[in-house]
């Protein structure tokens, strides 16, 4: 039964759409949780929903309109960094103010009211051969920055002055991560919505830490990881009639809960035998 | 104590060759506050010793980053020859334990290298077996050694170190800074540190400044511990350093180095093995 679902065209455009995703995700999810931007990415993708409203009310694609409030939003969070809140208060402020913000937006126009659910948890099951596409150009671009300039960010990752000192600008790395977060946001909104966008960037990226022994396995075991939870999701979506974007963050956070429950089990098990 | 006080002229590790890095007149701050540097002219020549001191808050790693172009400077300027080889060894920095990496991914991290050079390099600090570590799993001295070694594969002109004995204790000290010497005699870069081990300082440099948002005082060791400015800055709390820099070095001398410039660099040159063999 589930193979004949699988041929099914919108089912393969959803898993691509998903999978793509994953792949951005993965390295650049890996920064989030190295650099401790966990907050700074839930605060951009909660922008996403006033980007959507703008995008209606201005007509305009609501791809854009995430891709712009998302830079806005990360923009406004360096502007009030280092101002006597602590980086934690200044993102949980904006992080909320901008949720509430769109959802009042929204709230205004009657065919954004209508889809809210869908900006808010995702709808990859209604993905169009033209979203495939700008999925994809997004993922591809995500994808080409982080490996572009992996080494760079890397070494800014490790230490500011590391980097200043082997002639490497921190600030443009840093802006180099902002802009990929705000594709990546603009990208995956339509497969987990902005409610769940940060939970594809850490989750499994924080599942893949288990494993890894070097930054880049790593990344590649995060994205192993995020295309596996996308496709058991996606799953359990149509076999149990569930959400399609909290059903592949659950399905991911069960990646998780199963490699911590394993390298504890591993670590007794060895423990165990050397005593 | 508005003026810098030079007590020496220029440094003399090599006569003649053009300076590695030069500065004169520069000022550094952040933002609207008043600056942290000011008036800094400086200068230093392949091969040489140079370290920096003064007390905390002094704007001693300011000092360090401005001459090697990693901040802006908001007045004068700073000269490099283009293509200058750097190793830069920043202060103990704190690694995320979430980002897994090897000793051997560090090393070669934005500059590849072959395996066989990261073996060299581990071997030359003196922590041989190291490569396949995870960095999180290091002692803060091999974890420092890591990092000197890192600076030293680009084979540095410059070897550029800011209190790179952090959390060291006395031994990890001592050891530390011989392999400075011992790498310094090899490669024959010039080293600019910054320290506040003040008597590994006085018996390892060529060249001491001491910088208290400005340059208060420099010149060889001997001629910077017994400066005014020196002793006003660092009180009773470098008596020890002090006593012990004499006693290895001031031998039968009299105590009229500041008056006396000449003679005090033929003292430094003459003795320069002994120097190095700290306490």
């Amino acid at each position: 039964m589930i193979p004949l679902i699988i041929l099914d065209d919108f089912i393969l455009r959803a898993a691509l759409a998903g999978v793509m995703v994953a792949l951005a995700a993965g390295p650049l999810g890996c920064f989030v949780v190295w650099r401790r931007m966990a907050y700074f990415g839930d605060a951009t993708a909660h922008a996403a929903i006033l980007g959507v409203a703008l995008a209606l009310a201005f007509s305009a694609s609501v791809y854009l309109g995430t891709l712009l409030t998302a830079l806005a939003m990360a923009t406004l969070v360096s502007l009030l960094a280092g101002r006597g809140w602590a980086v934690d208060t200044t993102l949980g402020v904006l992080a909320h103010s901008a949720l509430a913000l769109g959802l009042v937006a929204v709230s205004f126009l009657p065919r954004a009211r209508l889809d809210l659910n869908v900006y808010l948890f995702g709808d990859i099951l209604t993905v169009g051969a033209r979203d495939l596409w700008l999925i994809g150009a997004g993922a591809a671009l995500v994808l080409g920055l982080m490996i572009w300039r992996w080494s760079a960010l890397l070494l800014a990752t490790l230490s500011d002055d590391l980097a200043r000192g082997a002639g490497v600008d921190p600030g443009r790395e840093r802006l180099v991560l902002v802009l990929a977060l705000a594709v990546t946001v603009a990208v995956a909104l339509q497969v987990v919505g902005a409610l769940l966008i940060a939970a594809m960037l850490i989750v499994p990226a924080a599942t893949a830490r288990i494993y890894a022994r070097s930054p880049e396995g790593m990344a590649l075991v995060a994205v192993g990881f995020g295309a596996a939870a996308v496709l058991l999701g996606l799953a359990m979506s149509l076999r149990l009639d569930t959400p399609a974007g909290p059903s592949i963050v659950s399905a991911s956070a069960a990646f998780f809960a199963g490699s911590v429950a394993g390298a504890g089990l591993w670590r007794v098990l060895r423990a165990a035998r050397a005593g | 104590m508005n003026r810098p006080v030079t007590l020496t002229g220029p440094a003399e590790g090599a006569p003649g060759a053009a300076p590695l890095i030069a500065a004169s007149g520069v000022a550094v701050r952040y933002g609207a506050a008043p600056p942290v540097l000011r008036d800094i002219d400086f200068a230093i020549r392949p091969g040489e010793i140079v370290t920096i001191v003064g007390p905390n808050g002094s704007g001693k790693s300011t000092f360090l980053r401005a001459v090697l172009g990693m901040i802006p400077v908001a007045r004068g300027q700073v000269t490099r020859p283009g293509g200058l080889r750097l190793g830069y060894v920043p202060q103990r920095l704190h690694l995320d334990p979430t980002l897994p990496i090897t000793v051997a991914r560090f090393l070669t991290l934005h500059q590849p290298m072959p395996a066989g050079q990261v073996a060299a390099l581990l071997a030359r600090v003196g922590v041989p077996d190291l490569a396949g570590q995870a960095m999180g799993t290091l002692s803060g001295g091999q974890f420092q050694r890591v990092l000197l070694a890192r600076a030293l594969a680009g084979r540095p002109q410059l070897l550029a170190l800011d209190e790179p004995t952090q959390g060291l204790d006395q031994a990890g000290i001592a050891g530390f800074y011989r392999l400075i010497a011992e790498l310094r005699a090899e490669i024959g870069c010039a080293v600019l540190s910054v320290s506040h081990d003040l008597h590994v300082v006085m018996s390892a440099s060529d060249r001491v400044i001491c910088i208290n948002g400005h340059i208060c005082c420099e010149g060889t060791p001997s001629v910077v511990s017994a400066a005014p400015e020196y002793r006003a800055l660092f009180g009773l709390g470098t008596g020890g350093a002090l006593a012990l820099y004499r006693h290895d070095h001031d031998h039968a001398h009299d105590h009229d180095h500041d008056h006396d410039h000449a003679h005090d660099h033929a003292h430094d040159h003459d003795h320069a093995p002994q120097e190095k063999t700290a306490p």
